[in-house]
Formats: structure tokens, C-alpha cells, sequence
């Protein structure tokens, strides 16, 4: 199962909307990265616009505060040509006390062919899909998936492992409320990687183990072998919820140092962003060079093309 | 469903096909002027075996290399929101500097010309040639759009409800065009 062969990936997406993970094929993973391969080539040439999403309106459903998802949602769109409305922030209706409901039937009302939202609620984007007739992408409900990051990261991961079979990832940090970790041991599980958590207890869900990972609360088992280190961003309200001691006790238990990356020669690391430096990575594992978070950026917005395009043209009748 | 096909005439066996391939090579090596340098560039899927085999064959002849590249125009269609299910999206690769050369954009099937369009456009995007060519296997007829072959292989009038099939080797069986009827049109 190379990343690379064509053969694998299907050639249309069975589902109209992106919610989440855990229901997609490895069929229709391939087709995503491969199609994002491909739309990666637009964002080096001199023009980075392609007339394919041409007279498509796209509404960005932002619910709760984020910058660089919603702006690489944004620039998705537009290097597609798509039209692309904003709504969210301080002063529109979200902060009005609208319902979700009624925003969705004025959105409907307003005729756009997709919906991007990012909610608190945790089926949020499920929910969207019930109020409006385009496709629904999720980007980010709750503590649920926030699946476009999980397949940049799996993107990124493919630009230097050329397969995901017994590929052994370790996700770092707070598990538990981390939807990005979610999204991606659905996606790496079902690629057929050796998916490790790593963690705090308070920070690790009870029973997770079901899902088809291994936990370790110590580091240095989970970096033993390990080829991809995707550690997650804490969360500074973590720490007034009593849930972990103290920054610096984080970092000098579960944060990645220079000496981690000598010890572990073919280890990448990946970080969603913001990184906390100096609590989820030393500022010498930020700069390394293989520490990959720059890539995943770029790899971002291609995902997100693809993902655009291939929702867009899908009519298949609605699995989730 | 798909509906049910029914083959009406083969119209080129294999060594048609080489033949017309290899006449068609020669017709480009006579378009070569010392002005400008030619660069081939095949439309996914059969268009780029047809170039990979122009490119070959003129090495062959006349010992000249030309330059090849790819190119998907799925993105550049204008179809989008009229077919049901996406379009795998193919290489595009051009490992050449696409402005001020002469280049031919080469392609099976030469129908509606609305592959031809779309084509241009992408090109477009990439730089700008200082002349640009259409070769095709087949032309069909049929235009929708004012579009026309600079290089044939052969004229074939069809009605619509027919569909001309290429087939090589590379990745079909074996080399050969086919008239195929289809049942209703959808």
C-alpha cells in the first residue's frame, strides 16, 4: 500500500460532507491526499488561482474564536476561484445570541453551495447538515474531530514516510480534549498505523485503549521507535482546572528537547500551532529541521482545496 | 447504469495507429523552426502516451530531443457543476519553461473542443508560448467552440450518440480506434 500508487485511492467520495474521520475508507483518504498532492503544485507557481470552483459561494461559520484555520479555509477557497463569505467574530449575530439554527436558515436562505463551521458543541457541524442542502466541512467541534488537520498531518507525514502501515505515531499532550488527537487516531488507525498516547492521566480519556491505541504516561516510551511525534497544543486553562501542576512541570515531563531529537534520528515532529515554546517544544525542536510545522501550514491549505473540490463534486447520497 | 455499447466499426488497427502516429511525428519535426523551440505536451489520460510516443519517434528520425510535459485540465473545465462526480485530478508537469517556446498541446480525441479550451487556459496560467499547436489522433467534428486541429491523424464525421474509443497499449490491451454506439444519451 504505497502512498504513492494511484490504484488505491477511489475515484469519487462516497460522502457529500466532511464531519469527521471515523466513517471514511482508506479509499477515499487516498483520493484526499493525492488530490491535494496535486493542488500543492498550484500554491509554487507564479499564478496560485485556478478557475475550477468558479460562481461556487462558500460560507466560513467561525463560532468560536481562530485565525489560521479560517484564514487557510479562506485562502482554499479563493485559490479555487470559490466566492467565500465570512461570518463570525465580535459584532455579527453569532455574538448576538442568534441560535445555531437560525443562522443556518439564513444561511440556507442566502444560497451558498458550502458550509465551513467551527463550533464549541461537539456535533455542531452534524447538526448543520440537517438545516442546509450544500455540503459541510468541519473544522473543529468541541473536543469531537477537526478532520482537515488530521489529513494535513497525514499529508505532511507522507512527504517523509512513503507509507502508513505500521508507521509508529505518537500523539503528546492533552488527549482529551483534543479534537485534532481524535481525528487523527481515527485516520492513522485506519491507515493501519501503531498510534501511541502520550500524556498526563488527567489528560488521557479512561478506556481510550478501545479505539486501537496503546497509552504511556512516560515520554521516553512513547519516543522509543518512534518515527512521528505529533504533539499537541496545551491549553493555559488546562492549568487552572488543576489537571496539570504547573507549565514548567509539563514541559520538563512531556515537553520534546534538543536532546530528544539527537537521541531520535529519524523522528519528525509535528505541532497543530500555536506552539507554546518552551511547554510543548524547546525553541531548538521548534527550529529543527525536522520539525515539520511550516509544511503542515502550506499542506493545510492544499488539503483544504481538495477536500472543497471533491465535495463539491460529489452527489452521492449522504452517509453521515 | 451505464448504458449498453455496441462496437460499430473498428476504424484503426495498431498499425494504423503507428502509421498516423509516425506521419503525425513527421508533420511536427516540418513545423520546427529555428526561431523557436518546440516542446510537446500531453492532455491525461491517452494524449500523454500519444505525445511520450510523438517524443520517441522524432528522436528516432531526426535524433532531436524534444521536450515532454503533462498536463490535467480538470481543473480548468467549464463542466464542473454538470457532472455528477469528481474528476480524479492527474499530474501536471512541465519541466520546462512553458513561455516563449513553441508548444503543442496533443491530445486522442478532438470533439466538442471544449478540452482544448480548458487547455489553453491552464497553459495560459503557466506563461505565455509564443505559439501554441493542437495535434490530435481523431477529429470527430462536432465543435461547440471555435476551436480547430493544426495536426490530424484522421477526420472521422460521427453523430453525437457515437463515441470514438482509443485504445494503446500503455494502458489498454492494445493499440486500436473503435466506433462504439452507445444506448440513450442521459
Amino acid at each position: 500500500m504505497n502512498i504513492g500508487d494511484s490504484n488505491i485511492s477511489s475515484q469519487v467520495l462516497l460522502h457529500r460532507h466532511l464531519l469527521g474521520l471515523s466513517t471514511y475508507s482508506v479509499e477515499e483518504i487516498f483520493l484526499i491526499l493525492e488530490t491535494a498532492r496535486e493542488f500543492r503544485e498550484i500554491l509554487e507557481r507564479p499564478i496560485k488561482r485556478v478557475p475550477t470552483l468558479r460562481g461556487f459561494t462558500i460560507v466560513n461559520l467561525f463560532f468560536e474564536p481562530s485565525t489560521r484555520t479560517r484564514i487557510s479555509f479562506e485562502l482554499a477557497a479563493k485559490r479555487l476561484s470559490a466566492d467565500l463569505v465570512n461570518f463570525g467574530g465580535s459584532g455579527s449575530s453569532l455574538s448576538k445570541g442568534e441560535t445555531l439554527r437560525d443562522t443556518a436558515q439564513n444561511i440556507e436562505a442566502m444560497k451558498v453551495d458550502m458550509a465551513i463551521i467551527r463550533h464549541s458543541s461537539p456535533g455542531a457541524a452534524h447538526f448543520l447538515t440537517r438545516c442546509i442542502q450544500g455540503s459541510v466541512i468541519n473544522a473543529g467541534d468541541g473536543a469531537h474531530e477537526h478532520p482537515t488537520q488530521a489529513l494535513l498531518d497525514l499529508l505532511t507525514i507522507s512527504e517523509h514516510y512513503d507509507r502508513f502501515e505500521n508507521l509508529r505515531v505518537s500523539i503528546i499532550g492533552d488527549i482529551a480534549h483534543s479534537r485534532v488527537a481524535r481525528s487523527n487516531i481515527f485516520a492513522l488507525t485506519t491507515l493501519g498505523a501503531q498510534v501511541t498516547l502520550c500524556g498526563p492521566q488527567t489528560l488521557i480519556p479512561v478506556s481510550i485503549e478501545q479505539l486501537g491505541v496503546r497509552v504511556t504516561h512516560r515520554l521516553d516510551e512513547a519516543l522509543e521507535d518512534c518515527q512521528v511525534a505529533m504533539t499537541l497544543r496545551i491549553q493555559q486553562e488546562r492549568f487552572g482546572a488543576s489537571l496539570v501542576p504547573s507549565l514548567r512541570e509539563y514541559n520538563a515531563l512531556y515537553g520534546l528537547t534538543s536532546e530528544h531529537m539527537e537521541i531520535h534520528q529519524d523522528l519528525i515532529v509535528l505541532h497543530p500551532g500555536p506552539v507554546n515554546r518552551g511547554v510543548e517544544l524547546d525553541d531548538e525542536v521548534v527550529e529543527h529541521e525536522r520539525a515539520v510545522i511550516l509544511d503542515q501550514v502550506t499542506n493545510g491549505v492544499a488539503v483544504r482545496m481538495a477536500v472543497m473540490y471533491l465535495l463539491a463534486s460529489s452527489r452521492a447520497t449522504d452517509r453521515d | 447504469m451505464k448504458p449498453p455499447e455496441i462496437i460499430k466499426a473498428q476504424l484503426m488497427d495498431a498499425q494504423d495507429v503507428h502509421r498516423t502516429i509516425t506521419r503525425l511525428a513527421r508533420q511536427v519535426i516540418e513545423s520546427m523552426d529555428s526561431s523557436h523551440e518546440i516542446a510537446i505536451v500531453g492532455l491525461h489520460r491517452r494524449g500523454v502516451y500519444l505525445g511520450k510516443r510523438l517524443q520517441t519517434l522524432i528522436y528516432e528520425l531526426e535524433g532531436i530531443n524534444v521536450p515532454f510535459g503533462t498536463l490535467d485540465v480538470t481543473m480548468y473545465r467549464d463542466d464542473f457543476r454538470r457532472r455528477s462526480g469528481a474528476r480524479k485530478i492527474r499530474s501536471t508537469n512541465i519541466p520546462f519553461n512553458v513561455s516563449s517556446g513553441h508548444l503543442i498541446l496533443v491530445d486522442d480525441v478532438l470533439y466538442t473542443g471544449r478540452t482544448v479550451r480548458a487547455a489553453m487556459d491552464a497553459v495560459t496560467d503557466l506563461g505565455r508560448p509564443a505559439r501554441l499547436q493542437f495535434l490530435t489522433l481523431i477529429d470527430r467534428e462536432h465543435r461547440e467552440l471555435p476551436i480547430r486541429a493544426d495536426m490530424v491523424g484522421r477526420v472521422v464525421p460521427t453523430i453525437s450518440r457515437e463515441e470514438v474509443r482509443v485504445q494503446l497499449s500503455e494502458i489498454d490491451d492494445h493499440d486500436g480506434v473503435w466506433l462504439i454506439e452507445r444506448g440513450e444519451d442521459e
